[in-house]
């Protein structure tokens, strides 16, 4: 019965989906105020149905209902009850809806705050978003429908897959989803602008905060994949530019990309036209990745089941939608015109030298991912594009933006002069050069260059950003002088640029110092990895609930004193039969030391992969920096007041057409 | 299918032999470097997301064993790589080879950027060009009114001073 | 206008090719070996360990080599199809038994039949590599020079037996 309920709740949604997009959109073209009424309402009604469905479906988890095809294949009665309510969004059909599910809390978040916006404006966004949800409610329906039966009920599940029986998985998708899905505000935004013709700053400030909050969350999303990725998979690696990693890594260069021209548009209206563009990117990326992790037209560890229905199904929502607004964009986009003068030499200029970088980083990543299945499609043979092609191409991009994101931020808009830049910043670059030569010499080792330029970056970076406070500091007087010259707005961009700052200087110290070794080790022997000793003291066999494990006890030593144990383990789930590598590591800010299980050797020993680390935690620290950076920009002053002046000047309901 | 064929094959019966993993004593570091820096550029065919150096498979174990006893031999890196390139094609390269087909691949970046900034910066001289367009009295009242109103602008000022 | 026509069109273009990716398998990764002459080898017999075979007798009539092994559950699969493929007697079907045990390939022959005409044993796996055996079951034809003609990956079907294997032995002269 339950999944029945759930199953009508997502044809309901549907239901209220289509009137959403329809009725708005027409009440708006015509001004016809009841019609663009109905926008919020349906919403709303969406976001119930759809709750309704994604209780119905963890409930059918929790009382493990294997009539449930969805349930059979993703869960076990042997599974603890916290994966399975993460199993609803272990596989391809719960993952939609949670996607789903997501697109109507952010419904219902603009609904919410929307008191400045036109009713018109309003409606339009929503009929987007609501056209969005028809899309991806249909294609569930048809072709992915999480409540399935099938007759006769397994007596026993199949389990979650044992990769993703992890506290990391209950967090890191629905993060994830929440910056895909939510950048389908700023685009709906740029189509709701793009349809009534008025594409001007007010769609700008509207659009910005809510694209600052799909943005961190897509951030927090990725940098806990990357940790997770970290110390599930067994490799210990953050990073390995997987179509999958790749197809989360687009919409975030695009992401960022808009965040900077949206602030260009807001404040000095101009790029008008870019940033609509921008925004109209973010999201189709968020879609192709979509398509790309459940068509099956490349590989990847991270992929879901595939169907080549589903892959049909999906490239035709990406045809319809990117194609739509692309189209929309060509015929509307030339009547755009921006009003803001300035020089080349201005911060505008940087923020245009900034996004031309992240757009070169994104579409790089974008070729490097489709580029076998071109060479394919055209029969030119198969080729692999790894991470090498990505680290030469993308890693030189990423310090080229940290160079310009130096001296963005204290240039003047408008005008600036280079001589009086030059002034300000002073001796920062011969500072930073210094620094980074004396670290790295002092350090040793290969791959100088790299180095020196990796923490060269890294150094300007924060020396800039001490400038650009200090600045802002030196005409204040008092406490509250100061704290209202540091508004979160600008605490929170510095915050950001030093969590890349934080992320250039780990992977530089991580891929340039750190030590990976895979070593064959009997009982009692010991391995050396970046001036650590590793001991396989021994060897014994674990009981967990759902499967069997070998753990290995490894002593690790530096100059004789002990400084970790180290219990990783290797598992073979009992349902999926599948090893297992579970990592142990020793975390430090400045260096992990990481151990995983390879195979059993002859004279009772195991290979293992040792690895030293060094600032391999600070890629996610730069991370975490950036999302609290993300937050304080999202909640600054002149958001919040815009909103409260918004509410006050207009009641519910009454908002201007 | 052959996908399902594979994945089955080697995640549920390997084969029945049971050897010694590929995992090697390396009489130094460097040789254990170069082991390692060349096993991560190459790609396993059975897994095909992880490199030779990472992968588990039955197969990456054997081809870590070939490219192992090659650098014994004193084969040089291409030479290797070339042992592998004829059996397995090209697919096996995670650092694609620089010829025709992979041109666009390793140029466009460095192309488009180049592009990005000519036009770029073609389109912000023209705009420096034109004069600015007459602003409105009104509107012009409304500007001021915007920038005197207090916070909101208090991210555009910045004033200039010395480190 | 075609300034901002542009992104459309690169859209399109980007459209076009996943719509080819969709009929594609991504895993599936061709044979540099096809149209070059069969790899050395000197490998055992299975059914009689002492006698050896190499690749001069590949030379002379077409010849399908087939890589398979008892533990392989996809080769159960082909199994059908390679004893029909040797009763049509079109082209010599060969065995290259990979990394087996010699008793659970001779009780595997025995219960489900024996398609071989001869089955060299590769205990090892290091033939196979030469030949870029990436998954077990795998097929090569080999034309009457020794040149190889086709590979496939996975299990072999009458259909493909039809569709790819006898266009091609039609083209390569001498029967078996």
């Amino acid at each position: 019965m339950i999944p029945e309920i759930g199953h009508l709740a997502l044809i309901l949604a549907l239901g209220l989906a289509l009137v959403q997009c329809i009725l708005p959109l027409a009440g708006a073209q015509r001004g016809i105020v009841g019609w663009m009424a109905t926008a919020r309402p349906a919403a709303y009604g969406q976001f119930l149905f759809l709750c309704v469905a994604f209780v119905c479906l963890a409930a059918s988890f929790l009382a493990s209902d294997f009539s449930v095809l969805y349930v059979a294949n993703n869960s076990n009665t042997a599974l603890p009850w916290p994966y399975r309510i993460a199993a609803v969004w272990g596989a391809h059909e719960g993952s939609l809806l949670l996607w789903s599910l997501i697109l109507t809390v952010w419904m219902v978040a603009v609904g919410r705050f929307s008191a400045g916006m036109t009713l018109a404006f309003r409606s339009r966004v929503l009929a987007v978003m609501g056209g969005i949800n028809v899309a991806f409610l249909l294609f569930m329906i048809l072709t992915s429908n999480p409540f399935v039966r099938h007759f006769p009920a397994p007596a026993e599940g199949r389990d979650l897959n044992p990769l993703l029986q992890d506290p990391g998985l209950v967090v890191h998708p629905p993060m994830l989803y929440m910056g895909y899905v939510g950048f389908s505000v700023a685009f709906s935004f740029a189509l709701a602008a793009l349809i009534g013709g008025h594409l001007d700053a007010a769609w700008a400030r509207w659009s910005r905060p809510w694209t600052v909050v799909a943005w961190l969350f897509l951030t927090l999303g990725i940098t806990l994949g990357s940790w997770w990725a970290y110390y599930e998979l067994g490799w210990g690696g953050f990073w390995f530019w997987d179509p999958v990693e790749n197809a989360s890594f687009m919409p975030w260069l695009v992401g960022t990309a808009l965040i900077h021209s949206l602030a260009v548009t807001d404040k000095r209206d101009a790029f008008k036209a870019w940033t609509c563009l921008l925004a109209i990117c973010a999201f189709s990326l968020s879609l192709l990745g979509t398509f790309l992790v459940r068509s099956g037209v490349l590989t990847s560890v991270h992929a879901f089941a595939t169907d080549p229905k589903r892959g049909v199904f999906i490239l035709v929502i990406l045809a319809i939608t990117v194609g739509g607004s692309l189209l929309l964009y060509a015929i509307r986009a030339p009547r755009i015109h921006d009003t803001g003068q300035f020089e080349p030499a201005s911060r505008e200029g940087a923020l245009l030298l900034n996004n031309i970088v992240l757009m070169v980083a994104a579409a790089s990543v974008l070729l490097g991912t489709l580029y076998p299945l071109v060479l394919d499609a055209l029969d030119l043979g198969k080729i692999s594009v790894g991470p090498p092609y990505f680290n030469t191409v993308v890693l030189p991009l990423l310090g080229g933006l940290g160079l310009v994101l130096g001296i963005g931020p204290i240039m003047h808009w408008k005008r600036q002069e280079m001589r009086d830049l030059a002034r300000r910043i002073g001796w920062a670059p011969l500072l930073a050069l210094v620094f980074a030569g004396v670290v790295v010499g002092w350090r040793g080792g290969e791959h100088f260059l790299q180095a020196v330029a990796g923490l060269f970056v890294a150094t300007w970076v924060v020396l800039t950003a001490i400038q650009g406070v200090r600045e802002r500091l030196v005409h204040q007087h008092g406490f509250a002088g100061m704290a209202r010259a540091l508004s979160r707005g600008f605490v929170g961009m510095t915050l950001a640029h030093l969590g890349l700052a934080a992320g250039i200087t780990g992977v530089t110290l991580t891929s340039l110092y750190g030590v990976e070794r895979d070593v064959p080790l009997k009982r009692g022997e010991s391995a050396e990895a970046g001036s650590y000793q590793f001991r396989l003291d021994g060897l014994r066999d674990v009981l967990g609930p759902n499967y069997q494990a070998i753990e290995a006890k490894v002593t690790v030593s530096r100059d004789d004193e002990t400084v970790a144990v180290l219990k990783p383990q290797k598992r073979v789930y009992r349902v999926q039969t599948e090893a297992m590598t579970e990592a142990a590591i020793d975390p430090g800010l400045f260096r992990d030391l990481f151990v995983a299980m390879g195979e059993p050797i002859r004279d009772d020993g195991f290979s293992l992969r040792i690895q030293y680390k060094p600032g391999v935690r600070l890629i996610w620290l730069g991370g975490l920096m950036m999302v609290l950076g993300g937050m304080l920009a999202a909640s600054d002053r002149r958001y919040r007041v815009a909103l409260r002046r918004a509410r006050d000047v207009l009641p519910e309901g009454v908002a201007a057409v | 299918m052959p996908v399902l064929a594979l994945l089955v094959l080697f995640t549920v019966f390997g084969p029945a032999l049971a050897a010694d993993p590929a995992v090697f004593r390396f009489e130094d570091a460097g040789s254990e470097a170069r082991f390692q820096a060349l096993t991560k550029e190459l790609r396993c065919l059975v897994c095909q997301n992880q490199s030779l150096a990472d992968s588990h498979a039955e197969l990456a174990g054997d081809l870590r064993r070939e490219v192992h006893a090659m650098m014994k031999a004193g084969k040089a890196d291409r030479e290797i790589v070339e042992f592998l390139v004829r059996r397995y094609g090209d697919f096996v390269l995670y650092r694609p080879p620089l010829d025709p087909r992979t041109a666009a691949l390793w140029l466009g970046p460095i192309g488009l950027f180049l592009l990005a900034g000519l036009v770029g910066f073609i389109a912000l001289r023209r705009r420096g060009a034109t004069p600015p367009p007459e602003v409105a009295a009104e509107e012009r009242a409304r500007i001021l009114a915007l920038l005197q109103s207090g916070p909101e602008n208090g991210a555009t000022g910045t004033p200039s001073h010395k480190i | 206008m075609l300034r901002y026509g542009l992104p459309l069109l690169v859209f399109g273009v980007i459209l076009y090719f996943l719509f080819g990716g969709l009929s594609r398998d991504p895993r599936l990764v061709p044979s540099p070996l096809v149209g070059k002459p069969a790899p050395a080898f000197d490998l055992p017999q299975l059914r009689t360990p002492e006698t050896r075979s190499s690749q001069a007798d590949l030379v002379g009539t077409p010849t399908l080599v087939n890589v398979w092994a008892s533990w392989c559950v996809a080769c159960r699969d082909e199994h059908e199809v390679l004893l029909r493929l040797a009763r049509a007697r079109r082209v010599r079907v060969l065995g290259l038994n990979y990394k087996d045990e010699r008793d659970n390939a001779l009780d595997w022959l025995s219960r489900l039949g024996d398609p071989y005409e001869s089955i060299i044993v590769d205990a090892d796996g290091r033939a196979a590599i030469d030949w870029g055996v990436y998954g077990v079951p795998e097929s090569f034809l080999v034309d009457a020079k020794g040149i190889i003609r086709y590979k496939h990956v996975g299990p072999l079907t009458w259909a493909l037996v039809e569709d790819e294997l006898f266009p091609l032995l039609k083209k390569s002269p001498g029967r078996p």
